[in-house]
């Protein structure tokens, strides 16, 4: 026979970014348990409402099967004496709890030995879980947790005020925090009250039927809760929303990050459409979303052209609004921010933002990096050192004076953009407030980079400044802590440098510190291979001969995925790790400068032809590297493999006169030398095994 | 429909009726109700309590000469806390807004992450931002630390926005048409501290008066905590005052700070000072409340 398994920790309000995480960790923490204690169960699932932590599982047996275990006693020798049995063997017994008449003989590689067959019978499925869920359950991992109960008490994300624990038609009993499991749940806060009935809890006396307690079975669980306005299903919630704004017939700005959201942080979702005065769409656009996106959780609408339309979705965590009361106080709460925010549009252009740049000296960037203002004054000289125009100069020291007005202390979101929109509103020409605009872009590896140069060199400044500057004071990421997203910032240094086409010399931009250039060369590594998508042996190689420079990184990379393919590539890719490892052990560095080559040394056949072949290409191959023709390059080094493997297969590198092996290595060393500038064939990953050297 | 002071009224009839004890505003400046000695001081210590009072909270920044229909430079909150929480906190609270004549039924609830913290009073706690039909009405706390001491009981606090609660209430777009009592809206009675203190605030506070005020405060508050240790008997000896001098402190620094009188690298040293007073505080007053009375 198996058993079905419902638990639900019911809580308060859990944040809606922390459900999907936690339920992972449930179901892994669930499935150890049953590993760790030799049970099975055919399906685990999970799902959440913010108000319930749920996992079943199905075909779990009643107890775990009977075990066995051989318990090794004295050696015979010891525990017989004529056939009787010693203290020893009456010892070990008692140990065991039997007579000896129970005990067994084994034979091992040492010898006999006295033994017992010890058997346990399996222990109830429903006790074993008793036993381990209230400390599995604490264990859930939360990013930040709370006691309730008092000091010392225990911790959860927010308090756990009931839990269903049912092993078939029984409940499993234990407690946590002080609440006893039992099979009563709890239905939505308002509307979830049809029939209170009396509930049964493991622990404490009989709880008296209150609102709201709704007694469930393994089978009955979802369909009760549906009928008390819980939607257990997070994918039912989902498409509740979606089907409910289709229902209202207007096109909403997608948005998969809000809908999540609102997935988790509402029971029973109902999307409704409310309206505001066409009169406010003459503030800005920008601020308009962030408005209704950010503040209020709503979804924009757009007209048939696209625009943005006085609309909105809100969605409610109840069933229906008949009255229309729910959407008129969403309309006035919008009202009241949209209000607030043509107050603020207004009031902030009584002063402009180049008035502003003295007030930066109040605003905090870090405290030991000082204010707003010491930070644009930094990212100014920058700006400069780059080679940044009058513009750029101009749009550097305005860019974060929208920090002091009164719609950015209140939409945070809209840093850089509001600046961007003042500046316009100001006069200042397209190309600074266009980079005003944009200097915090990209904001994410999704997002695009800035489009005007301006605004990439700003954006530029602004990001090399922050590293720096954390790096200079010890602010450096570690693991999942990276409080002023530095990560994000390299990251978008990288992104502009290489999107951008800027070949700007980024060891000089990152200066001296090692971490810093660490830290680059990993977010290097991270935006070819993740984003971009090249393999990571190419990558590897490219970025051994050079990173100072990331567009012509790109090249290079380009030139050797094109070349690959190719049949001469990887052989030839074999022959450079081969040349290597023989430099190597010759202990002649490569990137020593190329020193002559005595022809007159060099033995007619495979080595003289590969020399001459060579020089004949090496003209033609430092014109295409000049020109950043990195693949025609390639090509043509490629071209010498036939003439490698003969090298290989005939000649003798380590030749017995001194002066002849020297000049073969020097013919191998230049070899690798033109070639390990475009990229370092030896961390290219080739499926031709590398013979050791001769 | 419910006047303001209906309204106000209402509230603590509901939480007097479940125990508070239903105080007047504290009468000092304070920037918010947390920061009155009812919540401050009684939520450390293993004592349970139960307090509900309108504070007006008075944030000089947030001044807006009385021309923003929705900002204030003081607002009114109604603080209650019940300590320790009770396992159905939430429901209370819910039939709260009943008790004011919300039919919960007819209206959309949500409770959104909000956690709390003051870096000035070594205080901070779990909670959600309580929203109604998309106006976000109370702050719900589950304090862990008030004066840098972990809480041995935890409180829920409630902060109810009076004016917003109000407002939605009564279907006003501006507090300042906010019915107060028959007759009078809000604007005739608040109009002209907003505006005046506004004034005051940002254009006409004497910056070197104000530092002067801070220093003489933060030198009496200091010099009764260090009075402490050596007195004799523990019970009468003046935290309650000592505290005061905090909250003077704590004022007079949002004044300066709204005359933009703080500069950054003074602005997180300011703060600490006024921590470390109100961290000392509350280590006397933990202290006292188990020191022996002298006979």
């Amino acid at each position: 026979m198996s058993l079905p398994f419902l638990l639900e920790i019911g809580t308060e309000e859990v944040p809606d970014w922390m459900i999907a995480p936690a339920l992972e960790h449930l179901q892994s923490l669930f499935q150890e348990l049953l590993d760790q204690n030799r049970l099975s169960a055919s399906v685990i699932g999970t799902d959440a409402t913010p108000r319930r932590l749920v996992l079943r599982a199905e075909g779990l047996p009643v107890r775990q099967a009977d075990s066995e275990e051989l318990v090794s006693g004295p050696p015979k020798a010891a525990a017989f004496k004529d056939g009787q049995p010693t203290g020893a063997a009456l010892g070990f017994a008692r140990k065991m709890g039997v007579e000896v008449s129970a005990l067994e003989v084994e034979t091992t590689a040492r010898g006999e030995y006295v033994c017992f067959r010890r058997k346990t019978a399996g222990r109830g499925t429903r006790e074993i879980l008793a036993a381990a869920l209230p400390e599995l359950i604490l264990k859930i991992h939360f990013p930040k947790t709370m006691y309730w109960t008092g000091k010392g008490g225990p911790r959860f994300i927010r308090p756990i005020r009931w839990l269903v624990a049912l092993l078939g038609d029984q409940i499993v009993p234990f407690e946590v925090a002080g609440v006893g499991s039992g099979d009563c749940t709890r239905g939505h806060r308002q509307l979830g009250d049809a029939g209170g009935t009396a509930c049964a809890t493991s622990v404490g006396q009989a709880v008296p039927p209150a609102k709201r307690d709704l007694t469930v079975t393994c089978a009955s669980y979802e369909q009760v809760l549906k009928e008390n306005f819980v939607l257990v299903s997070a994918a039912e919630r989902r498409s509740r929303i979606e089907d409910g704004i289709a229902a209202l017939g207007v096109k909403v700005k997608p948005d998969a990050a809000l809908l999540d959201t609102l997935v988790y942080i509402t029971e029973y979702p109902t999307p409704i459409l409310g309206g505001f005065d066409p009169e406010f769409l003459k503030l800005p656009e920008e601020v308009l979303v962030t408005v209704m996106r950010h503040h209020q959780k709503y979804f924009s609408v757009e007209d048939a052209e696209g625009h943005l339309a006085p609309q909105f979705v809100a969605v409610m965590n109840t069933s229906a609004d008949p009255e229309g009361l729910v959407r008129k106080g969403n309309e006035r709460v919008l009202r009241a921010r949209f209000n607030d925010a043509r107050f603020f549009w207004n009031v902030d252009q009584r002063r402009k933002l180049a008035d502003r740049v003295a007030d930066l000296a109040h605003v905090t960037f870090q405290t030991k990096l000082g204010s707003y203002l010491d930070k644009t004054k930094r990212v100014v000289k920058l700006v400069r050192k780059l080679g940044g125009s009058p513009e750029a100069l101009r749009a550097a020291e305005l860019c974060k004076c929208d920090l002091t007005t009164d719609m950015v202390k209140e939409l945070t979101e809209l840093q850089g953009v509001m600046g961007g929109l003042y500046a316009r509103a100001q006069g200042e020409p397209e190309e600074v407030w266009r980079a005003i605009y944009e200097h915090y872009k990209p904001a994410g590896m999704e997002d695009g980079i800035p489009a005007t140069p301006v605004g990439r060199l700003v954006a530029l400044g602004d990001k090399l400044d922050t590293l720096q500057g954390c790096f200079r004071v010890g602010l450096i990421p570690s693991g999942s802590r990276d409080p002023f997203a530095l990560r994000r910032a390299a990251q978008g240094v990288v992104k502009i440098l290489v999107e951008g086409k800027l070949s700007l010399p980024l060891g000089k931009l990152i200066g001296k510190d090692p971490a810093l250039a660490e830290f680059f060369l990993d977010r290097i590594k991270y935006y070819f291979k993740d984003i971009r998508g090249f393999r990571y042996d190419e990558v590897n190689a490219v970025l051994a001969a050079g990173w100072d420079d990331l567009p012509d990184v790109e090249s290079r990379l380009a030139a050797i995925q094109a070349v690959r393919p190719t049949e001469d590539f990887e052989p030839l890719a074999a022959s450079f790790k081969r040349i290597e490892n023989i430099l190597k052990q010759a202990e002649i560095e490569v990137g020593q400068a190329p020193s002559a080559i005595d022809a007159a040394l060099l033995e007619p056949g495979p080595e003289a032809d590969l020399f001459q072949a060579f020089e004949r290409l090496r003209r033609q191959v430092k014109r295409f590297r000049k020109k950043k023709e990195y693949q025609a390059a390639l090509e043509a080094i490629a071209s010498l493999r036939p003439r490698v493997d003969l090298f290989f297969d005939k000649v003798l590198v380590n030749a017995p006169d001194p002066q002849i092996r020297r000049n073969r290595l020097t013919l191998l060393h230049n070899l690798l030398k033109e070639s390990s500038a475009i990229a370092d064939f030896s961390e290219i990953v080739t499926s031709q095994v590398v013979r050791g050297d001769n | 429909m419910d006047s303001f002071q209906q309204v106000l009224f209402k509230l603590k009839n509901y939480w007097s009726d479940r125990g508070a004890i239903v105080q007047e505003p504290y009468d000092l400046e304070v920037g918010a109700g947390t920061m009155a000695p009812e919540t401050f001081l009684r939520v450390l210590g293993p004592k349970p309590y139960r307090v509900a009072y309108v504070q007006p909270s008075r944030r000089p920044a947030d001044g807006r000469y009385g021309e923003n229909p929705n900002r204030l430079y003081k607002h009114s909150q109604l603080q209650v806390i019940l300590k320790p929480s009770p396992a159905d906190v939430i429901d209370q609270y819910l039939a709260s807004l009943e008790a004011i004549g919300i039919d919960l039924r007819k209206h959309d609830i949500k409770f959104e992450e909000d956690n709390w913290e003051s870096p000035t009073l070594g205080a901070w706690g779990i909670g959600w931002q309580v929203m109604l039909d998309g106006l976000e009405i109370t702050q719900f706390t589950y304090f862990q630390q008030c004066g840098g001491i972990d809480l041995d009981l935890v409180p829920a606090e409630l902060t109810y926005g009076l004016e917003r609660l109000t407002a939605f209430l009564q279907g006003k777009d501006s507090v300042y048409d906010i019915e107060w009592a028959p007759g009078v809206s809000y604007g005739d009675v608040r109009l002209a501290d907003e505006v005046q203190f506004s004034v005051y605030n940002f254009e006409m506070a004497d910056v070197a008066t104000l530092w002067k005020l801070f220093e003489l405060h933060e030198k009496e508050c200091q010099r009764l905590l260090d009075a402490y240790k050596d007195y004799p008997d523990k019970k009468r000896f003046p935290v309650l005052p000592a505290y005061d001098q905090v909250l003077k402190c704590s004022h007079l620094f949002n004044l300066l700070d709204s005359r933009g009188a703080i500069s950054v690298t003074e602005r997180v040293g300011v703060i600490g000072r006024v921590r470390k007073l109100a961290l000392g505080a509350a280590q006397c007053w933990v202290d006292q409340s188990g020191a022996e009375v002298v006979q």
